[in-house]
């Protein structure tokens, strides 16, 4: 049986009522738009690079409190990373998510924080709340003009 | 934790049996997570009566075969039968004649329909289409569409923060170039009833057509269309505890008769060479190709449901576990209703504080509690109240106090969850 509390753990409350990094860059380099046509999610996230290494991100915008925890706790993470750094967490998080690549302890630690956010893969329609804005990290990276949506 | 006072279970007076109904409705009889299901997504689409269920399996199991060209005995069976479910749409909206009722998918190809065969034909550069602010996507983009095609013009009626249409405004719209308004009979996202008998007769007053989107309407309250004297009337039978992919384009004869076809091909024509070809009279001109036979048969059974319960008990126990539901969530802190409008029926659209309706639903889903979460196809309405999204519970005939306590229930508990 699934436990409401496996997928609405502290760490996400916590980070959904004070977002860490929230709030426009002045100084970006990127931005990239996330929107989620479902449920109406929407972020903007705002990058500025130095070379190769993300010096500093930001993101705003509203949604759920499971989209709200991924986009902050991703800031946290990826803050000082380079870009393939970053592409490395994306993948990781991603197969474990989507259910790609089986849990294990190796991976759970490599994640850190963002392990909190497993619990969403017992959710089907709720895995895209906590995709969108490493799906929108990737367009900034990328440079892409286009909003990212989940559909 | 909000009270739930020992007044506030006992049973509405009412003359619904609502046990009785409950007993003839096999999917609500089932654990979600472990807990008892409540179904609060009515709107979306109600769940089907044993009798509906078993009429489709009847269907496929004994008679199943084509229509109107068969000359074996299967085939004037269910010919017969669809037939007959046509006849109880014309009772069942009080319409004059058989040749109006069309079966379509859904409302959505109904307002298609008319868009394209009427818009299409009618419609000059500069004419304007009136809709409103509280309509459903199905009953917006298809005049967008027209309009792109034939250089019209769209005009929307405001809604008040109660979420009621405009009256005044809608009067200011109306002019010499008004030649159609779409209207929504009740609103899916706010459960408003609108006056659907005034806004026709002012539309007539311009020599304006008006068709009704009835998709909310059905199940919850009596349609008369000689009375609302409307110019198109659409609905789909599974918000009406129906079968999906089947539903009813009421058109007046006349309008109907001028009116070009939409789709092409069996059953839609009398006679083809490659030099020419005969289009089939009222109701068949419309209806190209193998229809849904056991949609609609079932839909005809859905109306025997409804018919037998009655529409007036229906919308006098709705309204009273409307009422007592209101009051209930109202208990809820930081809990705010979209959509209070005086004439209402029974859905509840909130907000609850900061909590995302996403994880509303979530949370209400572990409970046990099915609603829906999101702009529900209405995004200008969520624009208007200047909120993503909202959660909402809609009752049907089948929902008791009890599973209303259930709700209140699991909204204090994301609350907590959100404290």
């Amino acid at each position: 049986m699934f436990d409401l509390k496996d997928l609405y753990q502290e760490v996400i409350v916590d980070h959904n009522r004070s977002p860490r990094n929230f709030g426009k860059l002045e100084d970006a380099d990127r931005v990239a738009e996330g929107f989620n046509p479902l449920c109406g999610d929407r972020l903007n996230l705002y990058l500025k690079m130095e070379d190769d290494r993300i010096s500093d991100i930001r993101f705003d915008g509203s949604g759920c409190a499971i989209s709200v925890a991924s986009a902050s706790l991703m800031t946290e993470a990826l803050k000082g990373k380079t870009r393939d750094e970053a592409e490395q967490v994306f993948n990781e998080f991603h197969d474990l998510v989507t259910e790609k690549k089986p849990e294990d302890t190796d991976s759970i630690t490599h994640l850190g924080k963002l392990a909190a956010l497993l619990g969403v893969k017992d959710y089907p329609t709720r895995v895209k709340c906590a995709t969108l804005c490493w799906h929108t990290l990737h367009s900034a990276l990328e440079g892409n003009t286009t909003p990212v949506t989940t559909e | 934790m909000s009270e739930i006072t020992a007044e506030r279970v006992s049973t509405p007076a009412t003359k619904l049996d609502v046990e009785a109904v409950r007993s003839d409705f096999p999917l609500l009889h089932q654990e979600v997570y472990g807990k008892p299901l409540v179904y609060l997504d009515n709107a979306a689409t109600t769940q089907k009566p044993r009798q509906v269920i078993e009429t489709v399996d009847d269907y496929y199991r004994h008679y199943n075969s084509n229509i109107h060209r068969g000359v074996h005995n299967l085939s004037e069976k269910a010919t017969a039968a669809y037939e007959e479910a046509r006849e109880k749409v014309r009772r069942f909206i009080n319409a004059t004649d058989l040749k109006e009722i069309i079966f379509v998918r859904g409302a959505t190809e109904g307002i298609n329909l008319v868009a394209h065969s009427y818009g299409v034909s009618s419609l000059k550069t500069g004419d304007e289409i009136i809709i409103s602010e509280m309509e459903h996507h199905s009953n917006i983009v298809p005049w967008q569409i027209l309009c792109e095609q034939t250089g019209a013009i769209l005009k929307v009626i405001p809604i008040n923060d109660a979420g009621e249409l405009d009256m005044a405004a809608y009067e200011q719209l109306l002019g010499p170039r008004t030649r159609l308004v779409s209207i929504v009979h009740i609103s899916n996202a706010l459960g408003t009833i609108n006056p659907v008998k005034q806004i026709v007769e002012m539309a007539h007053a311009h020599n304006a057509i008006v068709l009704v989107d009835g998709a909310q309407a059905t199940a919850h309250t009596a349609i008369d269309v000689q009375a609302l004297d409307c110019d198109f009337y659409v609905f789909s039978a599974h918000k009406a505890f129906g079968p999906t992919g089947t539903g009813v384009l009421y058109g007046k004869a006349e309008l109907l008769d001028a009116m070009p076809p939409y789709q092409s091909g069996g059953d839609m024509i009398k006679m083809v060479t490659f030099k020419k070809t005969l289009f089939n009279e009222l109701p068949y001109k419309f209806e190209a190709g193998t229809p849904h036979i056991a949609g609609v048969i079932g839909m005809g059974a859905a109306i025997d449901y409804i018919s037998g319960l009655g529409l007036d008990n229906i919308a006098a126990y709705e309204h009273e576990l409307l009422g007592y539901a209101t009051s209930a969530v109202q208990e809820v802190k930081g809990l705010r209703l979209v959509g209070t409008a005086h004439h209402k029926t029974s859905i509840l659209s909130f907000i609850l504080g900061s909590i995302h309706a996403h994880d509303i639903g979530t949370i209400l889903d572990h409970e046990g509690i099915a609603v829906r979460a999101g702009h529900h196809c209405a995004m200008p309405v969520m624009e208007r109240f200047s909120i993503p999204a909202t959660a909402r519970a809609s009752f049907a005939i089948y929902n008791t106090r009890e599973e209303v306590n259930t709700l209140v229930r699991a909204l204090d508990k994301c609350r907590e969850i959100f404290a």
